[in-house]
C-alpha cells in the first residue's frame, strides 16, 4: 500500500496548474477550482522560494482576506474559503487574528461542512485560555440540541478539543445525556468530551464515574475504547480503586487478541493493536506491585504476547530489552550478538540505546570494557542532554565497579573533562567526598589520593590546556589537600604551578578562589614561599574583591604561620569544626561599639519592614552599604565578614567542603550512597549472608546447561569457520558479557577466563564477592541479582529465598508507607512549622470560637432528648462539660434485646469527640462489653480503637469517648465497628457516617490578616454556581455557609464577601465569593491542595440543598 | 469588576491569578504533542498542535523538526529523541509526516498509527498526492481530528474516520 502512495505522491508535484487535483473517490463538491483564490494562494505557496518573497505573499493575502472577511455582501460559502486561506497563513507562521472572530461566526451561521471548517478553524486558531472562546458556548450548546447528527457530532468533537473550564457546568447535562444516545458514533464522541472534562476539572465529573463504567460496558468497542482513556487516567492516579475492574480489562482483552471484533478493526490482519496497547497499559498498572491482580492476567498476557509480531524496529527491540534485563539479566545473553552489532551501528540513536543496555548489565567484570565503550560515545557526542546523562552513568559504574585506583581516577578524569560544566554537580561532589571520607584501609586511602594527586600534577605540568571549571577545582581541592603525600615532591613547585593557572584566561572567578584556597593550604606546610609574596602583589590590588581579600588573609595568615597550622591541619578535612555560633567572642567588641553610641544590631527582617514603612517618606539618608546576599551563597560567607575572624572555620575545610555539605543536607537525599565512611555500603547488607558462606565449587554441569547452553552450543558450531572479524566480536562479546548467567566468558569462547576481581580499595568487597560466587553456583536468580545490586530491587522474583534481598523488600516497603502518608503529613508539618506564627496573629481565642450565636443547628435541641425520656426512664446525654460544646443530636446507632447503642458527635474546638453510650435493656448485668472501630480508611481514632466497660449493670448506662481525627481529606467517609459482651458469639455491628464539614471550624480572622493569607497560599479551585432567586443574596449564601459548613464571614461588601475556615488541626482555607446575576462565583485558596476542591464539592451539596 | 479583591490585596495581579492551574499534569499522561506534515524543502504542508505552542514559535520548531529528520538516512531508525521529547516520523515520497510526543507514549503505536493514516488519506482521495494534501486541507484537518483528539489516539477504524466526512460531502452535494 505505501509503495502506492509513494509513487503516487512522488509523481504528482510537477503536474502542478495543469490538473485539477480535487478529491476522488471520497470527495465531491467542494472541490477547489485551480482559478479560486485558495487556489491561486496554493500556486503561489508552491512556488516560493524564499522566505522574503513568503512574507510578501501572506502579508498580501492577509490584507485582501481582511478585506473579504468585513465585508457584509461575503457569503457563507466564500468565508469557509476565507477560513482555509487564514489557517494557511497561520500554518506559515503568520499570525491572523482578524480573522479568529469570524470562524466563530462561521461556526454559528454556517451549514453543515461550512459549519465544521468554523469549528475547525476555531480549534487551530484559539488556545485554552482565549477569551472569545466563550462567545463558543452558545453555539455549542444550540449544536449539542440539535436534531441533525453531524451537527451533534462537530459540536462534541470541538468540545473535546477545546472548551472554557469554567462553562463546562453549561453543557455538562447534555453530554451526559448523549451517553445514551442510540448512534454510536455520538456515544463514543460523548465519552471523548467527558475524557476532556476530566482532564481539565476532574471534581466537576465525579458523580458520573458510575456512567464511566456503563460506558465501558458498552455493546460498541468504539465507546469502550473511548473510556479507555479516561479509565487510563483514573487508574494511574489510584489503581487500587479499580482493581476490581481487572477482571473486565482482561476479558476485553482476551476478545480483542482472539479476534472477536469485527473485522475492519484489524489493521494489516492484527486486532485493533491501538487498542491492545491501551489495555496493556491500563493491565499494567493494576498489577503493577499487586501479585493477586497480576494472576489474573498472566494469561492473556502470555496469549498477546505469542500473538504480536517481532518486531524489526531495532531501537524498539533494544528498548524492550533494556526493560526485561531489568528483570533478568540473562536474557540479554542470547542476544549478544545483536547488541555488539548494534554497538557499531552508524545511527547515534542506536548507538545511545546499546549503550542505554550496557549500562544496566555492568558489573564488576565487565565494567573497563563497557566504560570504555561509554567513553568513546561520550567524547563524540556534542548534544547537553546526552553529556549529562552519560556522564552520570560512568561516573556511577565507576564508583561502583572500580577494578583498581588508577583505573577509578583515569576515568574519572575523563569524565570531569568531557562532563566539563554540564554534568551534574554531584558527581565532583560524590568524588571530593569519597576522597575525603576514605575507606577503612588508611593505606589504601592513602594510595588513591596519592594517585589523584600524581595524576593532576601531570595534568597540569603542560601549559595553556583547557579544562573545564569543575575539573579545575577538582583538581585545586585535592591538591590543597593532599599534596603532601608526594614526600619527594617540593610545594613550592605545585603552588607556582596552581599560580600559573589563576593567569589563565579560560578561568573563572569561582575556579580562582579555589585555587586561592588550595595555595593558602599549601603555604601554612612551607616556612616561606615566593610565590606567596607574588600572589599578593599581584592580588591585593585586584579588582575582585572576593580574591583581594584572599590575597590580605593569606599576607596576615603567613605571618603568623603558627596559627596558619592550627588553622590547617594536615587531611582534617572531614573532622567537623566547632564554630561559636552565638560569636561570644565579639561581645567586647559589640559593648564598646555601643558605649561609643553605635546603634544595636537589627536583623534582617526587621531592617526590611522598617525600610518598608519608610518608603513613603524621602529618603534623606546616606545609603547604607550593602551585603550582597548573592556573593555568600557562593559558598564563602566566611570570608565576607568585615572582621575575617570566622574565617579559620571553614578555610580548613575549604570552600569545596562547605559548598560540598549544603549540597549533600539538600541533594543527596534521595541518591543511595554507595559510599560511607566505612567503605562501599551494600556488602555490609550482604553480611548477613555469611552464614550460607560456602566453598567455591567447580562449575555445575546442570547450571551451565541450564542457563547459557544455546550459545555455547551455537559458538562451539561457529567457532569452526570464525572469521577474524567474527572472532574480535566475539572476544568483545566475552568481556561485554562477563558475570553474567554462570560464568557466560567460559561458555561462550570455551575457554576459561580468570576473573578474579581485585576491587583492592574495598576489602570486604572481595569477601562478599566470592561469597556471592559461591551462593551463585546454588542459585542462578541470586547471581543475576547481586551481580547487579542497583540495577534490578524491583523484581522480587527473583529475590526469593535470600535475606538480604529481604532485607531491601523491606526497605522498600516502608519507604512506600512513607510516601503514602506524605501528602498527610506535608500538610501537618506546614501546619506545625510556618502557620502556628501566623496564627498567633489571627487571635483566635478558644472560648469566643463558637460563641457566634447563628450557629442554632449546632445547639442541642432540647426536644430530642425529651422525647427519648419519656419512652424510657432513663436517656442518654452529654455530661455538662460537653453539653455546652456545640454538638449533633443523640441518635441510635444500634440496639438488639439486650443493648441499645447511641452516638452523639461533639465539635470541640481542637477535634471531633465521638461520644458512645451503651444502655443496658436486659434485666441482667452485662460483662466485658467491649466497642471496637474498625481501621478507617480515611479516620484514625486517637489513642486506640476499643474501649472496654467491664460491666453494666441492668437498666443503666456507660459512655466512652473517643478523638476522631482526619487523616486524608475526603468529603465524607464511614467508620464502623462492633459492639459484643460476654455470652454472645455474634457481635452487634453499627457504622456511622463523618462528613468532612465535621472536621471543619471557623477561623476567626481580620480583613487584614486575610489579605496576608491569600497571597500566601498557592492551592486555588474557582467555580461558578447557579443558584436559586432564593439566594440571590450574598449575605444569605454566606449564612449558609456559615451554618452548614462553619465557615467565619470575616467581610462582607456589596456583592462581595470574604469568609475563613480552618480544616482541624490548623489547615486554614479561605473563601472569597461574588454573585452577580444569579450566579455565585467561589474562590477558594489554602495551604493544603486537596482542600479547595473538598470544600467547593461540600459547598455545592449544601448551595443545591437549601 | 472585582473591586473588592483590589481593594483588599492590592498585590493580587488578576490576569495571573486567573491562569487556571492545570489540573492533569501533562507528563502524567501519554500524548501526542503535535502532528505535522512538512515537504523536503521544508514547506509545512499541515500542522496540528496538541498543546498551545505560539506561533512564532512553531515555525522555528517545524524548522528545527524537519532538519533533524532529513539529517537521517533510510537506513537510520524512525524514532529520534528531541529536547525533552521524541519524533517519531516516516518518509512518503516528497513529504515527512513528523509526529512529536512526550516521553511515555509508546513510539511503535504512533509510527503505525502514521501509516494508518496515510492509508485512510489514500482510501479517501484514491491515490493521495501532496497536492491534495494542499487542496483539501480542511478535509485532511477533518479526516486527522477524527483520529487525533487531545493528543491522544481515539480511532483507528478507516470506515468509521470517513464515516462523518463522508456525510458531509453527501449532503454538500444534495
Amino acid at each position: 500500500m505505501s509503495d502506492v502512495v509513494e509513487r503516487t505522491l512522488s509523481v504528482l508535484p510537477g503536474l502542478l496548474g495543469q490538473h485539477d487535483p480535487g478529491p476522488g473517490a471520497g470527495g465531491g463538491p467542494g472541490r477547489v477550482s485551480v482559478t479560486s483564490r485558495l487556489g491561486g494562494l496554493i500556486r503561489s505557496i508552491t512556488a516560493l522560494s524564499s522566505k522574503h518573497e513568503e512574507e510578501k505573499l501572506i502579508q498580501q493575502e492577509q490584507t485582501n482576506l481582511k478585506a473579504t472577511v468585513s465585508a457584509p455582501t461575503t457569503t457563507l460559502r466564500l468565508m469557509k474559503e476565507c477560513m482555509v486561506r487564514l489557517i494557511y497563513c497561520e500554518m506559515l507562521g503568520y499570525e491572523s487574528s482578524f480573522g479568529y472572530i469570524h470562524a466563530i461566526k462561521l461556526a454559528q451561521q454556517g451549514n453543515l461542512l461550512e459549519k465544521r471548517v468554523g469549528y475547525l478553524a476555531v480549534s487551530l486558531f484559539l488556545h485554552e485560555n482565549h477569551e472569545l472562546l466563550l462567545l463558543l458556548v452558545n453555539t455549542v450548546v444550540k449544536d449539542l440540541q440539535s436534531t441533525n447528527l453531524v451537527e451533534v457530532c462537530m459540536a462534541l468533537t470541538v468540545v473535546s478539543q477545546i472548551f472554557p473550564r469554567e462553562m463546562i457546568p453549561a453543557v455538562l447535562p447534555l453530554i451526559e445525556d448523549k451517553l445514551q444516545h442510540s448512534k454510536e458514533i455520538i456515544r463514543r464522541k460523548a465519552v471523548q468530551a467527558l475524557y476532556k472534562f476530566y482532564l481539565i476539572a476532574p471534581n466537576q465529573v465525579q458523580h458520573i464515574h458510575d456512567k464511566f463504567r456503563k460506558a465501558l460496558c458498552d455493546r460498541d468497542v468504539g465507546v469502550m475504547a473511548a473510556s479507555l482513556h479516561i479509565y487510563l487516567q483514573m487508574v494511574k492516579e489510584n489503581a487500587s480503586g479499580y482493581r476490581d475492574l481487572t477482571e473486565s480489562f482482561v476479558i476485553i482483552l482476551k476478545q480483542v487478541v482472539g479476534g472477536r471484533l469485527p473485522i475492519d478493526f484489524n489493521y494489516h490482519s492484527v486486532p485493533a493493536p491501538w487498542l491492545q496497547i491501551q489495555l496493556l497499559r491500563i493491565l499494567g498498572l493494576l498489577g503493577k506491585d499487586d501479585p493477586r491482580t497480576s494472576e489474573l492476567m498472566y494469561d492473556v498476557l502470555d496469549e498477546s504476547l505469542r500473538r504480536a509480531e517481532i518486531n524489526h524496529n531495532i531501537t524498539y527491540g533494544l528498548k524492550a530489552l533494556t526493560y526485561v534485563v531489568q528483570q533478568d539479566p540473562n536474557l540479554a545473553l542470547q542476544h549478544q550478538m545483536t547488541i555488539i552489532e548494534c554497538l557499531d551501528h552508524p545511527d547515534p540513536i542506536i548507538k545511545r540505546e546499546t549503550l542505554e543496555l550496557l549500562y544496566r548489565i555492568t558489573n564488576g567484570q565487565n565494567v573497563t570494557v563497557i566504560v570504555q565503550k561509554m567513553l568513546d560515545y561520550l567524547k563524540q557526542s556534542k548534544e547537553e542532554y546526552t553529556v549529562i546523562s552519560l556522564a552520570g552513568k560512568i561516573a556511577e559504574l565507576a564508583e561502583k565497579y572500580a577494578p583498581d585506583n588508577e583505573w577509578f581516577i583515569q576515568t574519572m578524569n575523563a569524565v570531569f573533562s568531557v562532563g566539563g560544566d554540564v554534568m551534574h554537580p554531584d558527581i565532583p561532589n560524590n568524588f571530593l567526598r569519597l576522597l575525603a571520607e576514605g575507606f577503612d584501609d588508611a593505606n589504601e586511602d592513602r594510595q588513591l589520593r596519592l594517585y589523584a594527586v600524581q595524576s593532576y600534577l601531570s595534568l597540569l605540568q603542560e601549559e595553556d590546556t583547557f579544562y573545564p571549571q569543575k575539573f579545575l577545582q577538582v583538581m585545586s581541592w585535592v591538591l590543597g589537600e593532599y599534596s603532601y603525600l608526594i614526600n619527594d615532591g617540593d610545594p613550592e613547585v605545585i603552588m607556582a604551578r596552581l599560580h600559573r593557572l589563576l593567569k589563565q584566561t579560560f578561568v573563572t572567578s569561582e575556579t580562582k578562589t579555589w585555587i586561592m584556597s588550595a595555595i593558602t593550604k599549601m603555604a601554612s606546610q612551607v616556612p616561606c614561599s615566593e610565590t606567596v609574596d607574588k600572589l599578593f602583589q599581584e592580588f591585593s590590588t585586584s579588582l575582585d574583591t572576593c580574591m583581594r581579600q584572599y590575597a590580605f588573609e593569606l599576607k596576615h595568615l603567613c605571618e603568623k604561620k603558627e596559627l596558619m597550622k592550627n588553622l590547617f591541619p594536615l587531611d582534617a578535612s572531614c573532622d567537623d569544626t566547632v564554630v561559636d555560633a552565638s560569636l561570644s567572642f565579639l561581645d567586647g567588641f559589640v559593648a564598646e561599639g555601643l558605649g561609643c553610641g553605635a546603634s544595636p544590631y537589627k536583623p534582617h527582617h526587621q531592617r526590611q519592614e522598617e525600610k518598608l514603612a519608610q518608603e513613603k517618606a524621602l529618603n534623606f539618608e546616606p545609603y547604607g552599604l550593602s551585603f550582597a546576599s548573592s556573593v555568600s551563597s557562593s559558598g564563602f560567607t566566611g570570608r565576607q565578614s568585615p572582621a575575617g575572624l570566622s574565617l579559620g572555620s571553614d578555610m580548613s575545610g575549604n570552600s569545596a567542603e562547605l559548598g560540598q555539605k549544603e549540597t549533600s543536607c539538600l541533594e543527596l537525599d534521595g541518591v543511595r550512597k554507595l559510599w560511607g565512611k566505612e567503605g562501599y555500603l551494600p556488602k555490609k547488607e550482604n553480611n548477613t549472608e555469611k552464614e550460607d558462606k560456602a566453598q567455591p565449587v567447580p562449575q555445575d554441569s546442570i547450571l551451565v546447561g541450564h542457563a547459557v547452553d544455546p550459545p555455547l552450543a551455537q559458538s562451539e558450531l561457529q567457532s569452526v569457520r570464525l572469521s577474524e572479524e567474527e572472532k574480535e566480536k566475539q572476544q568483545l562479546a566475552s568481556t561485554l558479557f562477563a558475570g553474567l548467567g554462570s560464568n557466560s566468558s567460559i561458555s561462550l569462547m570455551g575457554k576459561a577466563d580468570t576473573t578474579t576481581q581485585k576491587f583492592k580499595r574495598k576489602s570486604k568487597i572481595i569477601e562478599t564477592q566470592t561469597n556471592e560466587e559461591a551462593s551463585s553456583v546454588q542459585n542462578i536468580a541470586a547471581l543475576s541479582f547481586s551481580s547487579l545490586p542497583d540495577t534490578t530491587p524491583n523484581s522480587k522474583e527473583n529475590f526469593e529465598g535470600n535475606e538480604y534481598l529481604g532485607l531491601r523488600e523491606v526497605s522498600l516497603s516502608s519507604s512506600e508507607v512513607l510516601e503514602a502518608s506524605a501528602s498527610f503529613g506535608r500538610s501537618q508539618s506546614l501546619t506545625e512549622a510556618g502557620l502556628d506564627e501566623k496564627f498567633s496573629n489571627c487571635q483566635l481565642s478558644t472560648s469566643s470560637l463558637f460563641a457566634d450565636s447563628n450557629i442554632e443547628d449546632f445547639q442541642p435541641s432540647q426536644s430530642v432528648p425529651n422525647t427519648i425520656a419519656s419512652e424510657a426512664t432513663w436517656s442518654p446525654c452529654l455530661p455538662e462539660e460537653l453539653a455546652e460544646l456545640p454538638h449533633s443530636e443523640i441518635v441510635e446507632l444500634c440496639s438488639s434485646d439486650i443493648l441499645t447503642v447511641y452516638s452523639c458527635k461533639v465539635w470541640t474546638d481542637d477535634c471531633s469527640l465521638l461520644v458512645l453510650f451503651v444502655a443496658n435493656e436486659s434485666t441482667l448485668p452485662l460483662k466485658t462489653v467491649n466497642i471496637v472501630f474498625e481501621t478507617a480508611e480515611h479516620f484514625k481514632i486517637l489513642e486506640n480503637n476499643s474501649c472496654h466497660f467491664p460491666v453494666i449493670e441492668p437498666q443503666s448506662m456507660e459512655s466512652c469517648r473517643k478523638c476522631v481525627q482526619l487523616e486524608e481529606i475526603c468529603t465524607r467517609g464511614i467508620l464502623s465497628g462492633s459492639i459484643s459482651y460476654a455470652d454472645t458469639d455474634t457481635p452487634l455491628e453499627f457504622s456511622l457516617t463523618f462528613f468532612l464539614s465535621d472536621f471543619i471550624r471557623p477561623m476567626k480572622i481580620t480583613t487584614e490578616d486575610f489579605g496576608k493569607l491569600w497571597l500566601s497560599f498557592a492551592n486555588d479551585v474557582k467555580q461558578n454556581l447557579k443558584i436559586s432567586p432564593s439566594q440571590d443574596c450574598l449575605p444569605v449564601v454566606l449564612n449558609t455557609l456559615k451554618q452548614k459548613l462553619k465557615f467565619h464571614v470575616v467581610e462582607i461588601i456589596g456583592n462581595e464577601g470574604i469568609a475563613a475556615c480552618r480544616l482541624l488541626p490548623s489547615v486554614p482555607c479561605l473563601l472569597h465569593c461574588r454573585t452577580h446575576a444569579r450566579t455565585l462565583a467561589l474562590w477558594f485558596r489554602s495551604s493544603c491542595s486537596a482542600l479547595p476542591d473538598s470544600l467547593l464539592y461540600q459547598c455545592q451539596k449544601v448551595m443545591g440543598e437549601s | 469588576m472585582y473591586l473588592f479583591v483590589l481593594v483588599y490585596f492590592p498585590e493580587v495581579q488578576f490576569p495571573l491569578t486567573f491562569c487556571y492551574k492545570e489540573t492533569i499534569s501533562e507528563r502524567n499522561r501519554n500524548m501526542i504533542k503535535f502532528f505535522l506534515m512538512v515537504n523536503k524543502q521544508g514547506q509545512t504542508r499541515l500542522s496540528r498542535y496538541y498543546e498551545h505552542v505560539e506561533i512564532q514559535k512553531r515555525t522555528m520548531l517545524e524548522t528545527e523538526v524537519i532538519k533533524n529528520c532529513l539529517s537521517r538516512s533510510k537506513e537510520q531508525c524512525s524514532f529520534i529523541e528531541y529536547k525533552d521529547f521524541k519524533l517519531v516520523y516516516r518518509q512518503y515520497a516528497a513529504l515527512f509526516i513528523v509526529v512529536g510526543i512526550n516521553e511515555t507514549e509508546n513510539e511503535m503505536a504512533v509510527y503505525e498509527l502514521i501509516h494508518n493514516f496515510v492509508e485512510v488519506l489514500d482510501k479517501y482521495f484514491s491515490r493521495v498526492s501532496e497536492l491534495d494534501i494542499m487542496f483539501n486541507l480542511d478535509r485532511v484537518h477533518i479526516i486527522l481530528d477524527e483520529m487525533v483528539l487531545n493528543g491522544c489516539i481515539v480511532e483507528t477504524n478507516k470506515n468509521r474516520i470517513l464515516a462523518p466526512l463522508l456525510v458531509l460531502d453527501k449532503m454538500a452535494e444534495s
